[in-house]
Formats: structure tokens, sequence, C-alpha cells
């Protein structure tokens, strides 16, 4: 019952920020609501006992893409920069294709019948994932074991951090 | 008991206002921050899909973390364009961007 209390909370706190974030006026207004956002989300995981999931959301989204956003932000900015008078077209184009999204997706949710699941996971602790198991499934090689795509991901990080600098250098 | 179909309305809610945004701002970097909430409601889903349907298995949270750091990477390039639009263009409105055009 508590559980579900707090998933209220949050559910109600994630959509509210997420509607102010696409529709505030003020650019820095608006990151400093994703930031509410992922924060929430980062709830969500916690309350599912994806607990090192948690811990990487706050770390890479609430540290760094909301610390890079905030950056980019103030480099770009005009005086006084405000999201200028919006196109009355297509923030009807926008709502109708949420609108639209909204009705067609929740009636393929609430219509389908998932797999059984019988018990409550967010109240069987058991569950958790202890570190040993998450560190052996990341550099392991075999079946069901991901040492493959986190050297893949290292690469891509690597050609991020090289296309960032020859793109945003100056010339 | 919180039953799945309550996470995944929540995720459906913030993808499709995310959308919204995506199509109704002007400014590249509210359009950024539209696409960082519709990546984050996907990745949601995994996580709870992975819960209460396969709650053995930790496939859905791999997903998951490689799909957060994937999203880091791709903000990243993003923000070095709009940055170099700005040095070039003076402006990061989209309907200024049209010069390729002409």
């Amino acid at each position: 019952m508590a559980n579900l209390i707090i998933f209220i909370c949050l559910a109600i706190f994630i959509v509210i920020m997420s509607l102010m974030a696409v529709t505030s006026k003020k650019i820095l207004r608006a990151a400093t609501y994703l930031l509410f956002v992922l924060i929430g989300t980062a709830g969500l995981y916690l309350l599912l006992n994806f607990h090192f999931l948690a811990a990487v959301q706050i770390s890479v989204y609430a540290g760094g893409i909301v610390v890079l956003f905030i950056f980019a932000i103030f480099l770009t900015s005009n005086k006084g920069d405000m999201i200028d008078n919006h196109n009355k077209k297509r923030i009807l184009y926008g709502i109708v294709a949420a609108v639209a999204g909204i009705a067609i997706t929740g009636f393929a949710l609430l219509k389908h019948r998932f797999l059984n699941y019988s018990d409550n996971p967010t109240i069987a602790g058991d569950q958790e994932m202890n570190m040993k198991m998450i560190g052996e499934a990341l550099m392991g090689t075999e079946k069901y074991q991901y040492l493959l795509p986190f050297e893949i991901l290292s690469v891509l990080l690597l050609a991020c951090i090289i296309g960032g600098i020859l793109i945003a250098r100056k010339r | 008991m919180i039953k799945m179909e309550y996470y995944l309305i929540v995720s459906t809610l913030m993808f499709f206002i995310g959308v919204y945004g995506f199509i109704a701002r002007k400014n590249m970097l509210a359009i950024l921050i539209s696409l960082e909430l519709i990546l984050n409601a996907v990745e949601i889903n995994f996580a709870v899909f992975n819960r209460y349907l396969f709650p053995g298995s930790m496939e859905g949270m791999f997903f998951t973390l490689f799909g957060i750091a994937i999203t880091a990477a791709e903000t990243a390039i993003a923000i070095a364009i709009i940055i170099n639009v700005y040095r070039n263009i003076g402006s990061v409105n989209v309907r200024k961007i049209n010069k390729m055009k002409e």
C-alpha cells in the first residue's frame, strides 16, 4: 500500500514535470524540469528494485547530461532569451500527434493481456540483483553476458569524444 | 499492488509529451530536451518489462544501461553540433536553419 502511494506521487510528479519541461517559455527552466523528470525516473527504478540502475540514472543524467545542457544554454542564449511566440499551427499539430498516439497506444496497452505475473515484484526484495551478478554479466563472454557490447560502447564513446572536439572546435 | 500497466501508462504519457515538444518547440535545445524525454520513457519500459515479466533475468536492465550510455553520447554530439550552428548562424531557432537550401 505504501508502495502504491509512493508510486502515485512519483507518477504525478513525473507527468507534471515533463509537461512543464515541454511548455515552459524559458529554456533554462525547461532544463531544470527535465532534471526533475530524470530524478523521478530514478525513483521509479528504485521502486522496481533496480538500485544500480537508479544510481547510473542519477550520475549519468543529472551529473552529466543536464550539466551539459545548462552549459550549452549559457553558450547559445541571446539576451532575454525567450522561446518566441509559438506558431499556433505547430502546437496544433503537436497536440494532435500526441493525443492520437496516446489514444492508440493506450488502447493497445489496456486491451492486451500480458503474461501472468502473479506476485508483486516490487515488494519481494530478494529479487534485487547484487553487484557481483551485475559485474559478472557485464564482464563475461558467455551466453547472456555482455563484454562485447561493453567494449563496443567504449569505442562509441571514443568516437563521440573525437567527433565532439572536431565539430565544436574553433576554426 | 502496483500493476505493470500503471508504469506503462506513465511512460506512455512521458513519451507522447516528448513527441509534442519535439513538434511544437523551435529552439534546438528544447527539441533535444524533448528527445531526452522520449528516450527516458523507452528506458523505463525496458526496466519494467524485465522486472514484471521476466524477473529471473536481467536483459532489460542491461538494455537500459547501454541505452543510457548511448543517449549520453548522442546528446554530447548534438550539443556540439548546436554550438557550431550557433557560431555560424547566430541562432538556435530551427526555422532559421535553411542555409543549405539556398
